[in-house]
C-alpha cells in the first residue's frame, strides 16, 4: 500500500470508529453539533491532506481533535462576534486544558451518551430523534437516512438542520439527565434506537442494503448504550429483544426467496449465538429488579424461542406478557399481538372479539400487521368473506413483496375451498 | 395535496410471466387500489397500453406532425399512474412504497400543480 492509500485508509478507520466519539465531544463543548461537524470535517480534509506526507500520527483521534479544535475557532470567529463568541471559545479553551495528551483513552471522555440524551430530547421532534442519533453518533449522510426512513432527501436534510439549529438556540444542554429525570428521558433514547431497527427489519429480502445497514446501525447504538448504562435494565432489554428478532433474519425466506411466518420457521436456522446473547442479557437485567417494556418484549421473544424449540404447545406465557406489557404500554399494536396469542391459548373468537374492538382504532385503518392478522382469525372460524376482504387489505398495504405474495397464496387457498 | 404517482417498469417482462404470475400481480394492484380507496386516498388510476400503441403530436410552424411511437424511448416505460390525495410527501412516499410496482419497477412521485377555483378536489 502506497503511503497516500494508507493514510487514507488509517483515515477512514478511525472515521468509522471514532466519528461519534469525537463529535460528541466537540458538540458537547461548542454546544452546538453543526458547527462541530463542519469542524470535525475539516479535520478530517486536514488528516487526508497530511497524513500522506508526514505519516500517521501515534494518537490520530488526539491529532483530529487538535486540528478540529482549531478550525473549531476559526469557525466561531468567522461566523459570530461579540458575548455569543466569547463564550464558545472560552468553552473550546477550557476543553485544552481537559486534554492533555496522555494518550487516546483519558483525552476524550466518552460524551456519545450525553449526545445521545440530547438528540432524544423532550424539545426535538419525536420523527427526527432517530435519524439525528445516526447523523450525529454515526456519521450516516442525509441522503442515505432519507431512503432509509422513506423520506425525500431535502425535507431530511432540513429537518435535521432545523434540529441541529433547535440544540443550540434552545440550549439544549448535552449532559446525562439527572436521576429524577431519568425514566422519561432514556425512554426517549431507547424508544429511538428501537425505532431504527424496526425500519431496518422491514426489508426481510435483504434487497434493499440502506434498510439493511439500518438494523446493523441501530444494533450497534443499542450495544453502546448497554455499554455505557450496564445498570439499566432497560438498555439490556432492548438490546435483548433486537439480538433475539435478528436471530431469526435468516430463517424469515426460504431457498425461493419466499416468505416464512414465525409459525413455520426452521428454528435450525435461527442464530443460536445470538439468541444465547440475548438470553444472557435478559438474566442480567432481570437481576436487577426493576421491570420495563423492553425487558418485557425480549421476554416474549425468549418465551417464542423457548415453545419452538421444546415442542411445547401452551401459549399460557406469552398472554401473560402480553398482558402486563398492554397494562404497561396501553399499545394498540401490543394489544393486536395479544388478540394472536389468546388466538392459540383460548382459540380464534375470542381473538376476533380482541380485533373487532380494536377495529374502532384509526390507527389500525392502514396498518398491515392488523390486516394480516384479522385475515388470519376470520379465514380460521370459516367467515370467507370477512377473511377474503381483509386479505385484499392486507394484500395492498404490504410492502414487502414476499409478504404480499404469502399473502395472495393464503387467499387463494381460502378461495378454492 | 395530490400527487401522481407514476409507474415505471419494463413493458416487456409482463409477456414473459407466466399466466398465473400474470393473474397474482393484476391481483395484487386490485387489493393496492382497494387499500388507497379505504384509506380515503384514492383519486384517480390507470393502467395504460404497451408504448408500442402509442402515438405523438405536435404542432411546429402550424403543421401539426404525429409520429408512431413514445415521446422517450427508455429502459422502463410509463405503464400506469395513480393519483392521490396525501397529507404531504412523506404521507405520499409511503403509498408509493406500497405500490406493487415499487417491487418490479420504479416509483417517480410528483405533486400536482395547485389551481385555484377549478380544482376538483
Amino acid at each position: 500500500m502506497s503511503e497516500g492509500a494508507c493514510a487514507r485508509a488509517a483515515a477512514n478507520a478511525v472515521a468509522r470508529r471514532s466519528y461519534g466519539k469525537l463529535l460528541a465531544y466537540l458538540a458537547a463543548d461548542m454546544h452546538d453539533v453543526s458547527a462541530a461537524e463542519d469542524a470535525l470535517s475539516e479535520a478530517f480534509a486536514a488528516a487526508l491532506a497530511d497524513w500522506p506526507l508526514h505519516g500517521c500520527p501515534d494518537h490520530p483521534e488526539s491529532w483530529l481533535m487538535t486540528v478540529a479544535r482549531r478550525k473549531g475557532i476559526d469557525g466561531v470567529r468567522r461566523r459570530r462576534s461579540g458575548e455569543a463568541a466569547s463564550v464558545q471559545l472560552q468553552a473550546i479553551a477550557d476543553m485544552r486544558a481537559e486534554c492533555v495528551d496522555s494518550g487516546e483513552e483519558e483525552a476524550f471522555p466518552d460524551r456519545r451518551l450525553a449526545l445521545l440524551f440530547a438528540c432524544a430530547h423532550p424539545a426535538i421532534d419525536v420523527g427526527i430523534r432517530a435519524p439525528l442519533m445516526l447523523q450525529t453518533v454515526l456519521g450516516m449522510d442525509a441522503k442515505t437516512i432519507a431512503s432509509a426512513f422513506l423520506v425525500s432527501p431535502e425535507a431530511m436534510g432540513k429537518r435535521l438542520a432545523r434540529a441541529k439549529q433547535k440544540i443550540r438556540e434552545a440550549g439544549i444542554p448535552f449532559v446525562i439527565p439527572e436521576r429524577d429525570a431519568w425514566n422519561e428521558r432514556l425512554e426517549g433514547v431507547l424508544t429511538a434506537i428501537y425505532a431504527t431497527y424496526a425500519e431496518g427489519w422491514s426489508d426481510p429480502g435483504d434487497a434493499d442494503l440502506m434498510r439493511r445497514d439500518l438494523a446493523d446501525e441501530a444494533l450497534f447504538l443499542a450495544r453502546l448504550l448497554a455499554e455505557l448504562l450496564p445498570q439499566e435494565p432497560e438498555t439490556l432489554g432492548l438490546l435483548a429483544c433486537m439480538l433475539y428478532t435478528e436471530a431469526r433474519r435468516g430463517a424469515r425466506r426460504n431457498a425461493q426467496g419466499e416468505y416464512v411466518p414465525l409459525a413455520e420457521q426452521d428454528t435450525l436456522l435461527w442464530e443460536a449465538g445470538m439468541i444465547d446473547e440475548a438470553e444472557a442479557l435478559l438474566r442480567r437485567a432481570s437481576a436487577f429488579r426493576r421491570i420495563g417494556r423492553y425487558q418485557l418484549e425480549a421476554a416474549l421473544q425468549s418465551a417464542h424461542v423457548e415453545r419452538r424449540r421444546s415442542g411445547r404447545n401452551d401459549w399460557t406465557p406469552e398472554v401473560q406478557l402480553y398482558d402486563a406489557l398492554h397494562a404497561l404500554t396501553g399499545s394498540p399494536v401490543v394489544a393486536l399481538n395479544r388478540a394472536l396469542a389468546v388466538a392459540e391459548l383460548e382459540g380464534p373468537e375470542a381473538a376476533i372479539a380482541i380485533i373487532r374492538s380494536l377495529s374502532e382504532d384509526r390507527r389500525m385503518a392502514d396498518y398491515q400487521s392488523y390486516w394480516a392478522a384479522r385475515a388470519a382469525l376470520f379465514a380460521r372460524v370459516g367467515d370467507v368473506r370477512e377473511a377474503l376482504h381483509a386479505y385484499d387489505m392486507a394484500i395492498g398495504l404490504a410492502r414487502d413483496p414476499a409478504v404480499r405474495h404469502f399473502l395472495q397464496r393464503q387467499q387463494s387457498i381460502l378461495e378454492t375451498k | 395535496m395530490q400527487y401522481l404517482l407514476m409507474l415505471f417498469a419494463e413493458e416487456k417482462a409482463w409477456g414473459r410471466m407466466s399466466s398465473a404470475d400474470q393473474e397474482r400481480g393484476v391481483a395484487a394492484y386490485g387489493a393496492y387500489t382497494q387499500a388507497l380507496k379505504e384509506a380515503g386516498v384514492w383519486v384517480g388510476s390507470n393502467r395504460l397500453q404497451n408504448t408500442d400503441s402509442a402515438t405523438t403530436v405536435r404542432v411546429v410552424d402550424g403543421k401539426s406532425q404525429v409520429l408512431d411511437g413514445p415521446y422517450a424511448d427508455s429502459k422502463e416505460q410509463l405503464a400506469g399512474y395513480y393519483l392521490i390525495e396525501a397529507a404531504d410527501l412523506d404521507a405520499a412516499l409511503g403509498w408509493a412504497a406500497r405500490c406493487p410496482g415499487a417491487g418490479h419497477g420504479t416509483i417517480e412521485v410528483r405533486p400536482v400543480w395547485p389551481t385555484y377555483g377549478g380544482s376538483p378536489s
